[in-house]
């Protein structure tokens, strides 16, 4: 089947199996690898992306059903390059270890700082839910959701919870 | 060479460099191997067995053939030349590369389906029918040790062997240790606690589905394969050695690997069988997993039953400590599944001093294999040893802590103490970590708040548990007891190496033998090396997980990495050193002995105006033309690190927990690390490791259960029925150390993976029994979920009520 979408701005055209899935556009039509299969249930969330403002699982949806959609991935999150305040705050307060689970939990955590700037502790920890990471035990992913959240306010993130090294 | 060369400069070891890996993952650019599209690429999905055990009637794979897309369909008698699965630990049933005649755990590959596409293949694996003959399985553990029926008609028995000490392997001393525990229970001022329990089967399931592409190169008779393995060389070597080739003949790469927790430190049968459908078809092949396949077919993990005894006096002096118990080695022995058990015997005494008898049988039934998942035998060891004291502690009502303080190995006994079996030990003070962590968490003030909200009717309690460690492996004298990793061609045993290369621009090439599974290792060794030449960190590449470039390395496992292959590329750097000493003392027209590092580049001791760059050096390096007489060109180094012990790290850990009465739900409040694992590189790296191990422990306590049915199914094939903790059912960790190096290698660094999962479900678990202890509730099995704790709450309340 014929499905048009745009994918970090720009246009994609390309016939599709009827039951391919979003994600396997993606990855393998489109050679956007970033975004992850971590699992075969919707429920690991490493393949969330952004559609239409809104974030999904890409691996739920047929991409047939993303005709016409705008799809961010996390290749698209880096606006000219520059890292996106969530991207660096993964970045500044290691966030992530083996990177697998990294943008899916990227792009929840821009959906979840898009709907509330300021999320305590408790509000990120649920609003990430849907995302699994085996490396991290989440300790450092709150802290680094926190890192972007201030810096998306314009405010000084939090300092880190280990002392400053000589490097 | 120049010999004594000055002091280093700033040093980054101890500091945080942030993780030199990133910048490609949270761009989403770093390469995992399902990312690969080779052009010709096909695809293979398995037909697995439904069942546990059954005979394999017939096979026919007409449909599947005639599909559009398909290449090939495969049974065993295809693979039947190329024997079983290759395995270092060869005890027991090894694992055929497809099954025959008989399945022997669900799951089991019966037929392999290469097509055109991922959806053509799983299509066309749908339509092969096997038709299947069942028959009973073998699934409870007492029942497998008892021989009742026998997993493999062609085996004497199920049980494969049994790990035992008392000192080392003799049986003598075994049986002096028994009855000095036998004459203790005799004693009428003792009192014997035990706890049979479960440490139930759990499922690695890192977050990137195993997944592998062979190429064959009939030209160069030479396969390229990328997989997402802990063991790249062991894999490159396992395929020679199934095929008959030379280890050049085989270059395995592993890029971006996402997590492996032990389960990708084994080699599979469908890395071996890409690689045959490779050869016969002449194109790439490409296996990933789906997480189903991952339940079914990838390593487990844990699976005993015990029974832990704790024999002492009424104050609190223990006088014995027995452990009996069954392992569950699953269906086939892979790469190290029946030494899982044994790394338990290591420490099964813990950081205690008393008189230990210590026997796990290992057992096959008819389920996956078992091989190491993170912790790997030492968490079901220290979860038996913790349950039992504290049941101890509760029952002679002395608190836990000093229990424990009353039985540690005194710190004087180091250097020279040694474990239970006689195996000697590096470096541990128990007690000053214990007392740091008690002070740390205002240990006397948590009791006290514990008790005030119980006497509100509040199920609150309080969990201790200590650990020792037994990790960084080494020592190279493993290979002696048949750990030699000979089955892949690389019997190196258990050392390390690195390569240290200055490039003509002064930047730095680090080419190491083993890769991260998220470790950081490019953060790491860049620091290592920074710290002995200068070169600034972000002037340092780090390259892995390539066997066609990189000196051979055994694999990231078993907390070894930064402890062994560190070490070595710690001494390859001193190498460059020395060198760069002598290649700096020619230009600056001194002698090597006065030439400082610092600032980038090297100056003569009090002459720090006269630098000469990494650059200046590098270039004279790579023109040999104008090198001192005898003097060979070049700038590199390559050393290999013969670790001569393991490293044994230690913690003590606490928890608070609060439970609901109602519902049977278990609250995490706070949760306390005290962890030792000697000099720390990198504190932010090493905190990482800590939390993601601490999720692991307290997953298998209050989430995770990977146990079969009665009937051999496994229910676990989703993460809806397999719950990995999720960010809402964890707390932010408070982590704190105390720091007792190692003399074991030069870095004094014992390696840090492992510590939190094996220091924390017991925690967990002995918080809950003391929240429940009002009850009368002695034991829980993990996990605890809300409904086995309401049930404990429930049956005691019953008890209570008839008593």
């Amino acid at each position: 089947m014929h499905v048009s979408l745009t994918v970090n701005g720009q246009r994609a055209v390309t016939d599709v199996e009827p039951r391919t899935l979003l994600v396997h556009l993606l990855r393998e039509e489109l050679g956007l690898t970033g975004t992850h299969v971590g699992c075969d249930t919707s429920y690991c969330g490493a393949c969330t992306v952004i559609l239409d403002g809104k974030t999904v699982k890409s691996c739920t949806m047929l991409a047939v059903q993303a005709q016409g959609a705008d799809v961010t991935t996390i290749e698209g999150l880096a606006a000219n390059g520059d890292l996106h305040p969530v991207q660096e705050g993964f970045w500044e307060r290691h966030g992530l270890q083996c990177g697998f689970c990294t943008p899916g939990m990227i792009m929840s955590a821009v959906g979840l700082l898009s709907d509330n700037g300021s999320p305590s502790e408790d509000e990120i920890r649920h609003g990430l839910e849907g995302n699994l990471c085996r490396c991290t035990g989440y300790h450092n992913i709150v802290r680094a959701v926190e890192y972007a959240a201030a810096k998306m306010r314009g405010e000084e993130p939090p300092a880190p919870e280990w002392e400053e090294g000589s490097a | 060479m120049g010999g004594g060369v000055g002091v280093s400069t700033t040093s980054v070891l101890g500091g945080v460099v942030k993780r030199r890996e990133d910048p490609a993952l949270i761009r989403g650019t770093g390469l995992y191997v399902d990312d690969l599209q080779l052009p010709g690429m096909l695809h293979v999905a398995f037909v697995r067995s439904p069942y546990a055990h059954a005979r394999v009637v017939s096979v026919d794979a007409s449909d599947a053939e005639a599909m559009d897309g398909v290449r090939a369909v495969y049974t065993a008698a295809d693979v039947a030349h190329l024997g079983d699965l290759v395995t270092q630990v060869a005890v027991g049933k090894l694992r055929p590369l497809l099954a025959g005649d008989k399945v022997n755990h669900l799951g089991e590959a019966v037929a392999m389906v290469v097509a055109d596409s991922r959806y053509g293949a799983r299509d066309a694996a749908d339509a092969v029918d096997v038709e299947y003959d069942p028959l009973d399985p073998v699934i409870d553990l007492k029942e497998a040790a008892s021989d009742a029926a026998l997993v493999h008609e062609d085996m004497e028995s199920n049980v494969l062997l049994a790990w035992e000490g008392g000192p080392w392997g003799d049986e003598e001393a075994i049986a002096a240790t028994q009855q000095t525990i036998a004459d203790a229970k005799g004693r009428d001022d003792t009192v014997s606690v035990s706890i049979e329990a479960v440490n139930q089967r759990l499922l690695p399931m890192p977050m990137e589905p195993r997944s592998v592409v062979a190429d064959w190169n009939v030209g160069y008779g030479r396969f390229t394969v990328h997989s997402s393995t802990q063991i790249a060389h062991a894999l490159a070597g396992g395929i020679a050695q199934t095929f008959g080739l030379s280890l050049t003949d085989v270059r395995c790469i592993a890029p971006e690997v996402g997590g492996g927790f032990g389960c990708k430190l084994n080699v599979y049968n469908d890395e071996i069988l890409v690689c045959f459908a490779s050869q016969q078809l002449g194109r790439p092949v490409k296996f990933t997993e789906t997480r189903r396949d991952a339940a079914g077919s990838t390593i487990h993990g844990r699976g005993w039953v015990a029974t832990a005894t704790i024999t002492g006096t009424g104050d609190g002096q223990i006088l014995g400590y027995e452990l009996d118990g069954i392992a569950d080695m699953g269906a086939y022995s892979q790469n190290f599944t029946v030494a899982i058990p044994f790394l338990g015997l290591f420490v099964g005494a813990g950081q205690y001093s008393f008189p230990t008898h210590w026997k796990v049988a290992c057992v096959h039934t008819h389920t996956m294999t078992t091989d190491a998942y993170r912790g790997a035998g030492r968490p079901e060891a220290a979860y038996y040893l913790e349950r039992a004291i504290d049941a101890y502690a509760r029952e002679i009502g002395v608190d836990p802590a000093e229990v424990r303080r009353k039985n540690f190995i005194p710190a004087d006994q180091f250097p020279g103490a040694a474990t239970h079996i006689g195996f000697p030990m590096d470096t541990g003070d128990y007690e000053t970590n214990l007392d740091a962590l008690l002070e740390t968490a205002g240990y006397e003030d948590l009791k006290a708040e514990r008790d005030r909200l119980r006497a509100e009717g509040r199920l609150v309690g309080l969990g201790l548990a200590t650990y020792v460690e037994v990790c960084g492996f080494g020592p190279s004298a493993l290979v002696d007891l048949g750990f030699s990793w000979a089955a892949y061609k690389i019997p190196s045993g258990f050392s390390g190496s690195g390569l240290v290369r200055v490039q003509a621009d002064g930047t730095a090439s680090v080419i190491i033998g083993t890769g991260p599974t998220g470790q950081g290792h490019q953060t790491t060794w860049a620091q290592i090396v920074s710290n002995q030449l200068g070169i600034p960190v972000e002037n340092i590449r780090v390259s892995h997980g390539d066997t066609a470039e990189s000196p051979l390395g055994i694999g990231t496992f078993g907390s070894r990495s930064a402890a062994v292959d560190g070490s070595a590329t710690y001494e390859a750097a001193n190498k460059v050193r020395a060198k760069a000493a002598d290649l700096a003392a020619h230009l600056l027209e001194a002698s090597a002995d006065d030439i400082v590092f610092a600032d980038g580049g090297a100056h003569v001791a009090g002459s720090p105006d006269q630098q000469v760059s990494w650059s200046d050096i590098a270039t004279l390096a790579y023109q040999p033309h104008r090198l001192p007489e005898g003097m060979e060109g070049g700038l590199e180094a390559h050393a290999v690190f013969s670790p001569g012990n393991a490293t044994w790290p230690f913690g003590s850990h606490l928890a608070l927990v609060e439970v609901d009465g109602d519902t049977g739900d278990v609250k995490l409040l706070r949760y306390i690390a005290m962890d030792d694992c000697g000099n720390v590189i990198n504190p932010m790296i090493v905190d990482g490791q800590i939390h993601g191990g601490l999720a692991q422990g307290i997953g298998q306590a209050m989430f995770e259960d990977g146990d079969y049915e009665a009937d051999g199914n496994l229910l676990k094939w989703s993460f809806v029925e397999y719950p990995l903790p999720t960010s809402a059912d964890l707390p932010s960790f408070e982590l704190h150390r105390t720091v007792t190096p190692t003399d074991i290698n030069p870095l004094g660094v014992k390696g840090i993976g492992e510590a939190g999962t094996i220091g924390s479900a017991q925690t967990v678990v002995n918080a809950v029994v003391d929240a429940l202890s009002p009850l009368g509730v002695t034991h829980v099995d993990m996990p605890l979920r809300p409904k086995r704790v309401w049930a404990a709450i429930q049956a005691a309340k019953t008890n209570g009520s008839v008593s």
